[in-house]
């Protein structure tokens, strides 16, 4: 069978790609685009190594078809700087050590920050739940919450 | 990072500061390379095929059809790998044979385990790859299996391998058996010991086998040429290991292989040994294109190395005002499919803590059709440590002492001599056992279903084999090469250490993890030794530098080596010569190097001796809901003897990590089996590691008794954190409800039934 042609926008740059219906959004990601900033830990939603916004909602891009995202818009731990300029969530997990191996970061930084445009002044416990869909083996997610934590102060005051 | 007390330009001070890790803002980009992350241009995709069976004779391996479809360029099996002799050499903390090693790799007479590897393709795309490994046709002759350590070790138990006989014991076996070894240590007189005691308590524990749960996958990209050479990009924890193991197993000269290693996705010992990266070789030798493997979630689990579960006997006594007079302990631990369990350190370590002058401890290594076990943080010794730490929790609760102050009165101290032999150096047990008695958590009040437990921990650490280069560029800025992969914040600690030893700003140093080709034999990330070795070797390649400094301004300003001094990052003259010369930085040199002898640098090539032990104790609270068998950690405290941080952030991190793995250790995780022998719970979502909600704020209290044999009296501080939780958390559940649990993990079902019984006897 021939392959899906599909445009879609991704870290706000127009892209198009040709895909196997059987292919992951992870999959057309890391190997149609290069964009291997997001991971695979377990290939079945588990882990939230490739987490990914779609049209600004939090998805495990490895539970997404990559035929789906026609006329969607795709953010990744690709597009979470700013020119030079770090996101303040990447600037508190450098600054907290809030990463050890840092294979699940970006999956953390992207978890986090739609955390935040939701919630503002998450509580911790609210940080422990939005961020239990995203394994990390290293931290014991201490540094992890207290960065977010931090983050978004940093973001509150603009 | 003025901010964090460190006073910039002149270079003195890093050490001990939360400096931002160079590795950083790749690794919050998306930038950093993992071992996924490689590709290479006409690479091909290798798939591993994997036994079904437990236990299996190979009759047959049938590959044509395989070959046949368009889009396969290569398919090895075990006739692709030739044999290896028996021959036992170390391997971090524990010992391999090459003979297992090639078995493990790819099956050869059968099949040892499910998911074994039978064979392997390279194919054009994936699609192609998994197609043409169903188009193998493997004859299997399927035979009875063995999972359980005491299964395996009765007689009459299915055998693994029949050239199996018993080491240690005398006389030498004449049948084999699945028991690979016995050892035994001794002190004292243990039967003396017990009759000095006052309270004597034995139980039985059992614990599962638990995996790393390193988040990446192993991942391999090799590239055989047409004349031999190769080069090999892999996550592992040590880059010149695979590189022995891959020459051993292919048949080639250590030089041909160049072996590059990607940024590691964790690892806590199960990246210490090859699993894809000599099929990757021996695919693309075959194919003559690069091939590239990854593997999934579910092999991860079924095919790499899980730590053993073990069952352990203890018994302990002690004098009525708390003097421990003797300790026993027989320990069975699984292999796996091929001998080398962590056994040794687990007998080792189980009663490292305490100052005792009567030890037997005995252990046994035992296969069984499991994957074959590998290293996982301090391998070996949070078994026995738990089963130890358990007894003294009892003993303290029989004797009415505190379980703090029954430790303080035991603990090791410098000049102990320890069951495994050493006579103890400083020792810093007392200092964590005192910090954590000074918590506001130790003195605040529990509810109902709620307990308190604590525990020690013991580790040896190593050092080792170890390389790393300073080079000082044409602009003064130093580059750094260290050959051990940086697993946690290595470069940032080596960082701290080269600026302060040169004297330079920390952002002037780009520290990076050097091929195989461009350092000497470094050994593996492992044994809590990269920190500790690594600063060794650069301590000793800055003073290279500044002794070569010192004696090129000699020259230029014709001065003797007294009338000049490095500090703080220049030459300096001392005395009269003040006078006539300025000091030189080390970028004044930099500019003049070609006129003055060339370039400059020093290279760090050290055998790593004067490991010190870290131990450290845990203080864990918890509350059990008693309708559904869930612990919920409410909060936790580690207090460790880290020696030196070098760098406390990544200390902490070290500390906190430990203890949530430990932590699931101890509630959720296992390795379930059916009765067929097959894996159950091969995904992330049945093998329940601890999430951001299950766990509270780990406290980390930084306790530094210094270590004499280290320039900056650095202890390796990686492995002891995973040691005390098993331990602290029976003993907080045991508070919290009454019952010594003695299995692992405590999970809500065995909670529960373990609560119902207790209620059905009191009613009775």
């Amino acid at each position: 069978m021939a392959k899906h042609h599909i445009e879609t926008v991704v870290n706000g740059d127009a892209v198009e790609f040709l895909c196997e219906t059987e292919e992951t959004l992870l999959d057309v990601l890391r190997d149609t685009l290069n964009l291997t900033g997001s991971k695979e830990g377990c290939a079945s939603g588990d882990c939230g190594a490739c987490s990914v916004t779609l049209d600004g909602r939090l998805v495990c891009s490895c539970l997404v078809l990559g035929c789906e995202v026609a006329g969607r818009r795709i953010e990744t731990i690709e597009g979470l700087a700013k020119g030079e300029k770090l996101h303040p969530l990447q600037q508190k997990f450098l600054e907290h050590a809030a990463l050890q191996c840092g294979i699940c970061t970006p999956g953390f930084l992207v978890a986090s920050k739609a955390l935040l445009e939701r919630s503002p002044d998450p509580s911790e416990h609210e940080i422990r739940f939005w961020l239990a869909g995203n394994l990390c083996r290293c931290t014991g997610y201490d540094k992890i919450v207290s960065a977010v934590k931090d983050a978004a102060a940093t973001l509150r005051k603009g | 990072m003025a901010e964090n007390g460190t006073n910039g330009t002149n270079g003195q001070g890093y050490v001990g500061t939360r400096t931002i890790r160079p590795d950083g803002v790749d690794k919050v980009t998306g930038r950093a390379r993992f071992g996924a992350d490689f590709n290479l241009p006409g690479q091909l995709i290798g798939k591993v095929l994997r036994s079904p069976h437990a236990h299996a004779r190979i009759v047959s391996i049938d590959t044509s059809k395989a070959e046949a479809l368009p889009g396969v360029k290569a398919v090895i099996t075990r006739d692709d790998f030739a044999d290896q002799s028996s021959e036992f050499i170390p391997a971090g903390e524990m010992m391999m044979n090459y003979k297992d090693v090639v078995r493990n790799v790819m099956a050869r007479e059968k099949a040892l385990y499910e998911g074994h590897a039978v064979a392997a393709v390279a194919a054009t795309s994936t699609v192609i790859a998994r197609r043409a490994l169903k188009l193998i046709d493997v004859k299997y002759e399927v035979l009875p299996h063995v999972i359980d350590v005491v299964e395996a070790m009765k007689p009459g138990a299915p055998l693994l391998h029949d050239d199996l006989f018993t080491a240690g014991v005398e006389p030498k076996p004449d049948k084999p058996s699945n028991i690979a070894k016995r050892i035994e240590i001794n002190l004292g007189d243990i039967e003396a010991g017990f009759k000095k005691a006052d309270v004597v308590v034995e139980r039985e524990f059992k614990t599962a086998p638990v995996h790393q749960g390193y988040i990446e996958p192993h991942a391999a990209l090799a590239s055989v040429s047409e004349d031999g050479s190769a080069e090999l990009w892999c996550c592992t924890q040590g880059h010149f290991i695979v590189r022995a193991h891959c020459a051993r197993l292919l048949g080639l000269d250590i030089a041909k292989i160049r072996v590059t290693a990607s940024e590691i996705g964790g690892g806590f010992g199960g990246k210490t040994v090859v699993y894809l990266e000599p099929l990757a070789l021996a695919l693309s030798k075959k194919a003559k294109r690069p091939v590239k493997m990854v593997m999934s979630r579910e092999e991860v689990f079924k095919a790499s190395g899980p730590t053993s579960g073990a069952t352990v006997k203890v018994k302990m006594g002690a004098t009525k005002d708390g003097k421990f007079v003797a300790g026993f302990a027989e320990l069975k631990y699984q292999a796996g499919a091929f001998q080398g369990s962590p056994v040794q350190p687990g007998v080792f370590c189980a009663y490292a803590p305490y100052d005792m002058e009567n030890v037997k401890v005995i252990g046994y290594d035992v296969v069984s059709n499991r994957p074959k076990v590998a290293a996982y943080r301090a391998p070996g010794a949070p078994i026995s440590e738990f089963a130890v730490e358990s007894v003294v929790d009892e003993i303290a609760k029989k004797l009415g002492i505190d379980g703090i102050q029954l430790r303080m009165m035991n603990a090791a101290r410098e000049g102990t001599k320890a069951a495994y032999g050493p006579k103890f150096g400083p020792l810093g047990l007392e200092e964590t056992l005192n910090s954590i008695k000074k918590t506001e958590h130790w003195n605040t009040p529990l509810r109902k279903w709620q307990g308190r437990g604590v525990a020690s921990g013991f580790w040896f650490n190593i050092g080792g084999e170890t390389c790393a280069s300073l080079t000082i560029n044409e602009d003064g800025t130093v580059s750094l090469m260290a050959g051990t992969p940086d697993i946690g914040g290595l470069r940032a600690a080596l960082t701290n250490v080269a600026a302060d030893e040169l004297g330079i700003p920390y952002d002037k140093v780009r520290p990076i993890i050097g091929d195989t080709g461009s350092l000497g034999f470094t050994f593996l990330t492992g044994g809590s030794r990269s920190a500790f070795s690594g600063s060794m070797a650069i301590v000793e390649a800055a003073k290279q530098i500044r002794t070569e400094l010192c004696s090129r301004a000699c020259k230029l300003w014709e001065a003797k080596p007294d009338q000049v001094e490095f500090k703080d990052g220049a030459v300096r003259p001392l005395g009269a010569l003040a006078e006539k010369v300025k000091p030189m930085t080390i970028a004044d040199f930099a500019k003049v190097a070609g006129k003055t002898g060339g370039p400059i640098g020093g290279y760090g090539r050290i055998n790593a001796q004067g490991a010190g032990p870290s131990l450290g104790t845990h203080l864990v609270d918890l509350e059990v809901d008693p309708e559904t068998g869930r612990v919920t950690i409410l909060r936790y405290t580690v207090a460790q003897d880290a020696g030196k941080a070098l760098h406390p952030a990544y200390v902490e991190g070290q500390f906190q990590g430990g203890a949530v793995q430990g932590i699931g250790w101890a509630l959720n995780e296992e390795y379930i089996y059916g009765d067929d022998g097959k894996l159950q719970n091969a995904g992330f979502l049945d093998y329940r590691m601890p999430v951001a909600s299950d766990v509270p704020m780990i406290d980390a209290i930084l306790v530094e008794v210094a270590n004499p044999k280290h320039p900056y009296g650095v202890r390796g501080v990686g492995e002891t954190p995973i040691v005390p939780p098993l331990g602290a958390i029976a003993n907080a559940m045991e508070q919290a409800t009454g019952i010594r649990f003695t299995e692992l993990p405590m999970s809500p079902p065995k909670v529960l039934k373990a609560l119902k019984e207790k209620a059905a006897n009191g009613k009775s």
